[in-house]
């Protein structure tokens, strides 16, 4: 079974750039935290009167406990790193269209258990933090109409997070990176039926295309797992805590709220999305409010998710690479542009002009995907593909010892890619 | 089609919400956050001259200095703030000798029980914690105009680039400049700037207003390596202790860095190499 799935056994189109090493990292990464986690758990207890104090025993008398928080502290961020590079590989070169609709689904809801193990881990320390942001997220449930208020209730153990939240979250914090896994195997073998996308989008026409998994791209994945790992360890042996908030090394206390309560980074997009919905619905002149402005933000966050969900149905482009179609191209950077805008606006406090931004940039987010994407789709004249994968790498009608220096006059050189070092290596 | 025709109404719609309901009322009433008075005072955070040893990339820690940061703690801070994850044992890391350790606990009293089950004060073991100078919150409220002085195992990693903010919260009780003042009047809309009664002002803490009087006078202590106790010497030794309190592995951590970055540099320099080697057939424009 290794054989075939990452052993030579695999075959994989021969172009693949940088951009492809970020599905094996998100793997490696998971193992990372399974690894440290079911460690740290042997050391930490869950009981809020004592969890915060536990967190400190690991880091003082525990043997090399702070390689092992650190290391699954910072893995957490590097996790989010490496799977927003993928899923965004994922949206520029349309790895979500026809053949691979399943694998994109698996790949969200991956992501979306992702997000709830995250939030649950950053609780277990039982910092302010931790309180407060509990507080704020399980707040969220508390929208929804009608149901709301019991199903927090229910959902926390109380009226605001208290131990029996935190003995749950840890249960759900352990349980969930196994089903995560368990949903990343789905998400190999719905890869492995359809094969491995490319830069190029053209499927893979003969053996040609094609270099086996092992030793092809063990090995260029090996030596840049090596690179990630340079700057993981800089980061857990030089800045561990640059990613954290100060905060959250003082003990919970529901009885003093932090200044500003904001969220692990990798959830700041979300969160400003949360807050830029600032006013009810209401019906003027009239006042009836139809929907208040939480809810909104609700809806709109677990919206911009979700669309994530019927996006292979959205983009009807028959073209896949990003690198062929012109007009998409510019749409996806504007996009990436949005995604770091409203990072930096979930950060900031609630106040003008972060709250005109984050408003803009929401606005931009779901225009994208459900207006602009279906539009761009229809209208766009894509420019011509290669014949095949053998073609885009060699130049055309040639096989593995073409003389010519080809490649140049492929459009995937497009100067628009990010970056020189992310270009198909040629 | 019917989902893309879906989605197109849908986008619409919420967007439509967002700008009409949310973004144009916002914008109607736009203004820009007012400042508070106390942003008058904003100091950038001081930096001892030439640096906390335990900074950079190759920190070390100064054991003379963290002792006597140990004993600006003992003599000055001990009596409001506790020390709640350190041990006497952890003293040893500061280069006390065992013996200098057992002594140095011994001259503690925690909280003990007598042979009849009563709780009476005995001498620290080096296994214990350092004490807490209060037996609770209330009554640590009761003695200190119902402030209450945080614990300080942590306090260099519980504030944004600690170590800094602590040397300069020791020094920060000065007298607030005219300029400074004007600015405060300006902000508060006219109001003069009073530093409230039971307070004391301090430009580095961040509304101004600190419940902590000052402490760190020159010649306070008397240092047992004869170092001259200035203000700024005390408040830099104390911070590196703090410092060292809050992350005791700071030091090890770096080293350990330098160890696993050079392993994984050398590992995958030959991981690129064998790349090169292994796709060298494949690559167009090389000579297969």
């Amino acid at each position: 079974m290794v054989y075939n799935a990452v052993g030579a056994g695999y075959p994989v189109p021969r172009n693949l750039n940088y951009m492809w090493n970020f599905g094996v990292l998100s793997g490696f990464f998971l193992m990372v935290q399974i690894a440290t986690g079911v460690v740290l758990a042997m050391h930490y207890a869950a009981d809020a009167s004592v969890a915060f104090a536990s967190t400190e025993h690991i880091m003082r008398n525990v043997n090399y406990g702070w390689m092992l928080r650190y290391a699954h502290a910072n893995g957490a961020s590097f996790f989010f790193i490496v799977i927003y590079l993928h899923i965004f590989r994922g949206l520029f070169y349309s790895s979500y269209k026809a053949p691979r609709e399943m694998i994109w689904l698996l790949g969200v809801v991956i992501f979306l258990l992702m997000m709830a193990t995250a939030f649950m881990g950053y609780v277990l320390p039982w910092g302010q933090m931790s309180f407060w942001g509990a507080k704020v997220i399980t707040g969220l449930f508390g929208a929804i109409p009608f149901i709301g208020e019991p199903l927090q209730v229910w959902l926390v153990g109380g009226y605001a997070p208290n131990g029996s939240t935190l003995n749950r979250f840890f249960s759900l914090h352990f349980l969930l990176p196994f089903v995560i896994a368990g949903v990343v195997i789905l998400h190999i073998w719905a890869l492995h039926i359809p094969g491995s996308s490319n830069p190029t989008g053209v499927e893979v026409k003969s053996e040609s295309d094609t270099v086996p998994f092992h030793p092809y791209y063990t090995a260029k994945d090996g030596w840049f797992l090596g690179l990630v790992l340079i700057i993981f360890s800089a980061f857990v042996f030089f800045a561990p805590n640059a990613l954290g908030h100060p905060d959250n090394y003082i003990e919970a206390n529901p009885l003093s709220t932090p200044a500003h309560i904001v969220p692990e980074w990798y959830f700041l997009p979300f969160y400003a999305i949360l807050r830029a919905f600032t006013g009810d619905l209401v019906i003027p002149f009239t006042g009836v409010v139809l929907v208040p402005a939480k809810l909104l933000g609700v809806i709109a966050m677990f919206g911009s998710i979700l669309v994530w969900f019927v996006l292979p149905w959205l983009d009807k482009s028959p073209v896949r690479s990003g690198s062929y179609r012109p007009l998409f191209q510019k749409f996806f950077w504007v996009l990436v542009l949005t995604m770091i805008v409203l990072t930096i606006c979930g950060g900031a406090p609630a106040e003008q002009p972060y709250i005109l931004v984050s408003q803009i940039a929401t606005a931009y987010y779901f225009l994208h995907f459900l207006v602009i994407l279906p539009i761009v789709s229809q209208i766009e004249v894509p420019k011509p593909l290669p014949f095949s994968i053998t073609e885009a790498v060699l130049g055309s009608g040639t096989e593995a010892s073409a003389p010519k220096p080809a490649v140049t006059d492929t459009p995937s050189s497009g100067g628009d890619l990010p970056g020189g070092a992310l270009q198909p290596a040629e | 089609m019917t989902i893309r025709l879906g989605g197109i109404i849908f986008g619409i719609v919420l967007v439509g919400i967002l700008l009409l309901w949310s973004l144009v009322p916002d914008t109607l009433k736009y203004s820009a956050p007012a400042k508070s008075p106390y942003y008058a005072f904003h100091e950038e955070k001081l930096t001892p001259e030439g640096g906390f040893s335990f900074a950079g990339l190759g920190g070390k820690w100064d054991y003379q200095q963290l002792q006597r940061g140990y004993q600006v703690y003992k003599e000055v801070c001990s009596s409001c703030h506790s020390l709640k994850f350190v041990a006497f044992r952890n003293l040893a890391e500061l280069g006390y000798t065992e013996a200098e350790v057992r002594a140095e606990a011994a001259s503690w009293e925690v909280p003990g029980l007598n042979e009849y089950g009563e709780v009476t004060p005995r001498p620290a073991e080096p296994t214990d914690y350092f004490p807490s100078p209060y037996p609770n919150e209330v009554a640590a409220r009761a003695a200190n105009n119902n402030a209450l002085p945080p614990d300080l195992s942590l306090i260099t990693k519980a504030r944004p680039d600690g170590s800094r903010y602590v040397y300069s919260l020791m020094q920060g009780y000065v007298e607030p400049t005219e300029e400074d003042l004007a600015v405060a009047k300006e902000l508060a809309g006219g109001e003069e700037w009073e530093t409230p009664v039971g307070l004391y002002f301090n430009e580095h803490f961040y509304n101004a207003n600190i419940a902590m009087p000052p402490q760190l006078y020159p010649d306070l202590i008397t240092y047992a390596d004869g170092t001259e106790a200035t203000q700024e010497q005390m408040a830099q030794d104390v911070a590196a202790f703090l410092t060292w309190t809050a992350e005791p592995s700071l030091v090890a951590r770096k080293q350990t860095g330098w160890f696993v970055i050079g392993f994984l540099i050398f590992a995958t320099g030959l991981g690129f190499l064998s790349y090169k080697q292994i796709w060298a057939a494949k690559k167009p424009n090389k000579k297969a």
